[in-house]
C-alpha cells in the first residue's frame, strides 16, 4: 500500500516540478498582473485597463492572474509567498497605504519616484494621497482608484413619507432615529456577521468625533487612545447599537442592505461600492450624504506596485504608467464604481454619486481607511476588528478603550 | 553470521523514502511551527527573535482581546454536547434499526446520507434554518414554525444569541466559591455559549448517521445467543441492552469518541460558512482564530502558537488511544 502510495508520489512529484518549470520559462513578450478582482464590475474595469494597455503596446501578451477572495485575504497570502520566493508577477495590487509595510518594500519592492516625476503623478493627486502613499521616503505603488468609506446612505421614501431631512449631526441623526423608531422601521441597518462592517462603522464615528487629525494621530501615536473624545466615540456609537437591527450578527453587510431596499430600515453606513449593489439590483430610491460630522473623505485605494525581481520590467514600468494616466483612469473607474485617483478625470463619464464624489475627493481633507488597510499595519487592524465585535455585543466603554489602547501600545512599539 | 540479510536491506531501502518524507514533512513542519510559535514573527518577513512564551501568554490574556480564551470555552461547550448527542442518538438509531424494520436498508442509507455532504453545505442549510429574523420583520426560519405551530415561547436567537451560562462572580454561589478558593470557576469562561449549541445541532444532525453505523455493526457482531442467555436468565429487555450489550460493544463507542472528539476539537468549516466568529466570539473557534490571525493578521507567531496548542489538545485525546490500541494488537 505505501509502496504504490509512494510510486504514484513520485510520479505526481516528477509531473509537478516539470510543469513548474514550463511556466516559470518566464521570457517572451508578456505581463502578468496579479490582482484579486474577479467578480462583476471589478472584473470589467481591469478588463477595461488592459484594453487601454493593449491599444498602446499590442505585442505583450496580458496574464490575468487573479485569486478569489474578499478583500484579498486569500491573494495576499499566495502573493506574499511569491515575493519572498523570488518569483513574483510583474505588478501586483496593494492598498495604497500602510498595507506596503507588510511586504517589506526596501527589500522587494521598486521605488516609483522617477516615475511619479516623469509622469507628472505628483501634480495630479491631492496632497493627502501623496502622503499617504510614501512609505519610508519613496512612493510605492501607483493608484488607479478610491473609494469612500464614510457614506450615510438612506431610502429616500421613507424619509419623504415622513418628512424627514437626512442628519447633518449626531443630534438630528438621534431625533431622526426616535422617529423611524416610533414607526417600526428599522432606523440603521447593520450586518456584522464578518466582524469588519462593524468596525468600518465604528471608524467613521471616530473620524466625526476626533476629526481626521485626531483619527490619524490614533495609527501614529500622536493622539492617545485614552483620551476623553475616544470614550465619547465610543459612547456614541454605543447608543447607535442601541436602535439597529436585533439580527445584526447573523447578516453579512449587502444582506442587512436588504432590509433598505425593501423598506423596513431607513439608513445604512458603508464604502461607496454600496452604490454598485443598489445598481446591481436596479433600486434607484436611495440617497447619500457624509456620515455626520464628517466633512472628510475617508478614502481607501487600490494601487498596483512593482516587484524587484519583475521578470518584464520594462513591461511592467509600461502598466504602471497606464494606470496613472488619464486614458486608463477613465476607463477603469465608471466600470468598478470608484472614483479616479487624478483629479483631472472628466466627470461626465460618472454616474451622480460618482460625481459627488469626485467633487469632494479635491476639497475635502484626507482620512485613510483602517479596516481597509490604509491606517494601520495588517495585524494592528484584526485585533482593532476583534475588539470591536466584542464591544458590539458587550458594549462595554471602559474595558473596549483599555484593550484599544493595549493594542495601540504593542503595535506601535515596534 | 549476516548482521544485515539481503531482504533487510531491501526492505529497509523501501520504507526510507516515506520515512524521511514523513520526518520532514509532517514532523520537521510541526517543529518548525512550534518554533515559530516562541518568535516575534508578525509580519511576511519571517523574524525569528526569540520571545520565549510571549505569544502563549498573550493568547491566555483578556487584553487586547479575549477571543482565545471565548474560543477554549466555546470548543468545550461544542465538543461535549456534539458527543453526547451523536452517541445518543447514534446509539438510539441503531438499536431502532437492529429490529430488523422493513426497509432497513432504505433508512440506513437515510440517516447515513448527511455524513456525505461537505460541512460548508450542512453549514449554509442550517444557518438558513435556524436564521432568527427580527422583532420588526417576523421571524424566519425555525422560529416562523415556531410560530405557525403556536409554539412562540421556544423562539429564540439560536447562533445569534451571545448570552452565556455561568456562575456569576457576584451571584450567591459565586461568592460562595470565592469564598471557597475556587473563585476561578465563576467566570464567563468557564461556561456555555448557548450560540453554540445551535452549532452542536447541525454538526450532529451530520454525524450521529456515522456513529450509527459504527453501532449497528457492532451490535450486529454481537452473537443472538448472548442475547438469548440473557433473557433465559431472567433479564428484562432493558437489562439485556445495560448490562450485556453497552459493555460488549464499549471499544466501539471508544472509537466513536476519538474520531468525533478530534473532529470537533478541529471544527473550522461548519462554523466558517454557518455562523462566523459570532457576536462577541460566541461562535468562535480555535481553527477558526489561527486562520484569522496568520493570513489575515499577518501575525503568523501567534497563528502558529493556536496551531501548537491545537496540536497538545488533539495529541491528549489521540496518545492514550494508540498506546491502548496498539498494546491490544500486541497482546492479539
Amino acid at each position: 500500500m505505501a509502496r504504490r502510495f509512494l510510486t504514484v508520489f513520485s510520479i505526481v512529484l516528477v509531473l509537478g516540478a516539470s510543469l513548474a518549470l514550463v511556466a516559470c520559462g518566464g521570457g517572451g513578450n508578456k505581463l502578468e498582473i496579479y490582482s484579486w478582482w474577479t467578480a462583476g464590475g471589478e472584473a470589467e474595469g481591469l478588463k477595461a485597463l488592459m484594453d487601454v494597455y493593449h491599444k498602446q503596446y499590442p505585442n505583450v501578451q496580458i496574464i490575468n492572474a487573479t485569486v478569489a477572495g474578499g478583500a484579498g485575504t486569500n491573494a495576499k497570502a499566495v502573493l506574499a509567498t511569491r515575493l519572498t520566493g523570488g518569483n513574483p508577477p510583474d505588478a501586483f495590487q496593494l492598498h495604497a497605504g500602510l498595507e506596503v509595510q507588510k511586504y517589506d518594500p526596501e527589500k522587494y519592492l521598486v521605488p516609483l519616484d522617477d516615475l511619479y516625476k516623469s509622469q507628472g503623478l505628483d501634480k495630479v493627486f491631492p496632497q493627502d494621497l501623496l502622503s499617504l502613499l510614501q512609505y519610508k521616503g519613496h512612493y510605492w505603488g501607483v493608484p488607479v482608484d478610491i473609494h469612500r468609506a464614510n457614506v450615510l446612505w438612506y431610502n429616500k421614501k421613507l424619509f419623504a413619507d415622513n418628512r424627514l431631512q437626512p442628519p447633518a449631526t449626531w443630534d438630528e441623526y438621534f431625533k431622526v432615529s426616535k422617529v423611524f423608531k416610533a414607526k417600526k422601521i428599522i432606523p440603521m441597518t447593520m450586518g456584522t456577521k464578518e466582524g469588519w462592517e462593524s468596525c468600518h462603522v465604528f471608524e467613521t464615528v471616530l473620524i466625526s468625533v476626533l476629526g481626521p487629525d485626531g483619527y490619524k494621530g490614533l495609527w501614529t501615536g500622536a493622539t492617545k487612545w485614552t483620551d476623553p473624545k475616544v470614550t465619547d466615540a465610543l459612547n456614541l456609537y454605543k447608543n447607535m447599537l442601541a436602535d439597529i437591527n436585533t439580527d445584526h450578527a447573523a447578516l453579512s453587510w449587502d444582506q442587512a442592505l436588504q432590509y433598505l431596499l425593501d423598506g423596513k430600515a431607513a439608513m445604512f453606513i458603508m464604502g461607496d461600492w454600496t452604490n454598485g449593489w443598489f445598481t446591481s439590483k436596479n433600486f434607484t430610491g436611495y440617497g447619500w450624504e457624509c456620515v455626520p460630522g464628517t466633512k472628510v473623505f475617508d478614502g481607501l485605494s487600490d494601487s498596483f506596485a512593482l516587484p524587484k525581481k519583475a521578470p518584464h520590467m520594462q513591461n511592467a514600468l509600461n502598466w504602471l504608467q497606464v494606470c496613472g494616466s488619464q486614458a486608463g483612469q477613465a476607463a477603469f473607474n465608471p466600470l468598478k464604481g470608484s472614483i479616479p485617483a487624478r483629479t483631472d478625470v472628466d466627470p461626465s463619464l460618472f454616474n451622480p454619486y460618482s460625481q459627488s464624489a469626485m467633487k469632494d475627493w479635491t476639497s475635502e481633507p484626507i482620512a485613510p481607511s483602517v479596516m481597509h488597510g490604509a491606517a494601520a499595519i495588517e495585524k494592528w487592524a484584526t485585533v482593532y476588528k476583534d475588539i470591536m465585535n466584542t464591544f458590539a455585543t458587550n458594549l462595554d466603554v471602559s474595558t473596549t478603550q483599555q484593550a484599544l489602547d493595549q493594542a495601540a501600545k504593542d503595535n506601535l512599539a515596534m | 553470521m549476516k548482521g544485515v540479510t539481503r531482504d533487510r536491506a531491501i526492505s529497509f531501502g523501501l520504507v526510507a523514502p516515506s520515512i524521511i518524507l514523513i520526518a520532514v514533512f509532517v514532523y520537521g513542519f510541526i517543529g518548525f511551527t512550534g518554533f515559530s510559535s516562541l518568535t516575534k514573527w508578525d509580519s511576511m518577513e519571517p523574524n525569528f527573535t526569540f520571545v520565549g512564551l510571549h505569544n502563549y501568554q498573550r493568547l491566555f490574556s483578556t487584553v487586547p482581546t479575549d477571543r482565545f480564551l471565548c474560543d477554549l470555552r466555546n470548543t468545550v461547550t461544542f465538543t461535549i454536547f456534539f458527543l453526547v448527542g451523536c452517541i445518543v442518538l447514534g446509539f438510539a438509531l441503531a438499536v431502532l434499526l437492529d429490529r430488523h424494520v422493513r426497509g432497513e436498508g432504505i433508512f440506513r442509507n437515510i440517516f447515513l446520507f448527511p455524513m456525505a455532504i461537505s460541512y460548508i453545505v450542512t453549514g449554509v442549510v442550517w444557518r438558513w434554518i435556524l436564521s432568527p429574523g427580527t422583532s420588526l420583520t417576523g421571524s424566519t426560519g425555525i422560529n416562523l414554525l415556531f410560530d405557525k405551530l403556536g409554539l412562540g415561547f421556544l423562539k429564540w436567537g439560536w447562533f445569534t444569541d451571545a448570552n452565556m451560562v455561568y456562575i456569576h462572580p457576584d451571584s450567591r454561589f459565586g461568592v460562595f466559591l470565592a469564598h471557597i478558593g475556587l473563585g476561578g470557576l465563576a467566570s464567563p469562561y468557564i461556561g456555555i455559549s448557548l450560540a453554540m449549541i445551535s452549532v452542536v445541532l447541525a454538526a450532529s444532525w451530520q454525524m450521529s448517521g456515522y456513529t450509527m453505523a459504527m453501532y449497528l455493526a457492532a451490535l450486529r457482531g454481537i452473537p443472538t445467543e448472548m442475547r438469548e442467555a440473557a433473557r433465559v436468565d431472567g433479564a428484562t429487555e432493558l437489562q439485556v441492552y445495560m448490562r450485556v450489550i453497552v459493555p460488549m460493544i464499549r471499544p466501539v463507542t471508544l472509537s466513536a469518541i476519538i474520531v468525533l472528539g478530534h473532529i470537533s476539537l478541529k471544527i473550522f468549516d461548519l462554523v466558517v460558512s454557518m455562523t462566523g466568529p459570532g457576536p462577541a466570539f460566541a461562535t468562535d473557534v480555535p481553527a477558526y482564530y489561527m486562520w484569522d490571525t496568520t493570513f489575515r493578521g499577518n501575525n503568523f507567531a501567534s497563528g502558529a502558537a493556536i496551531a501548537t496548542l491545537l496540536l497538545l489538545v488533539v495529541a491528549l485525546l489521540i496518545i492514550p488511544y494508540l498506546v491502548s490500541t496498539t498494546r491490544s494488537e500486541v497482546r492479539a
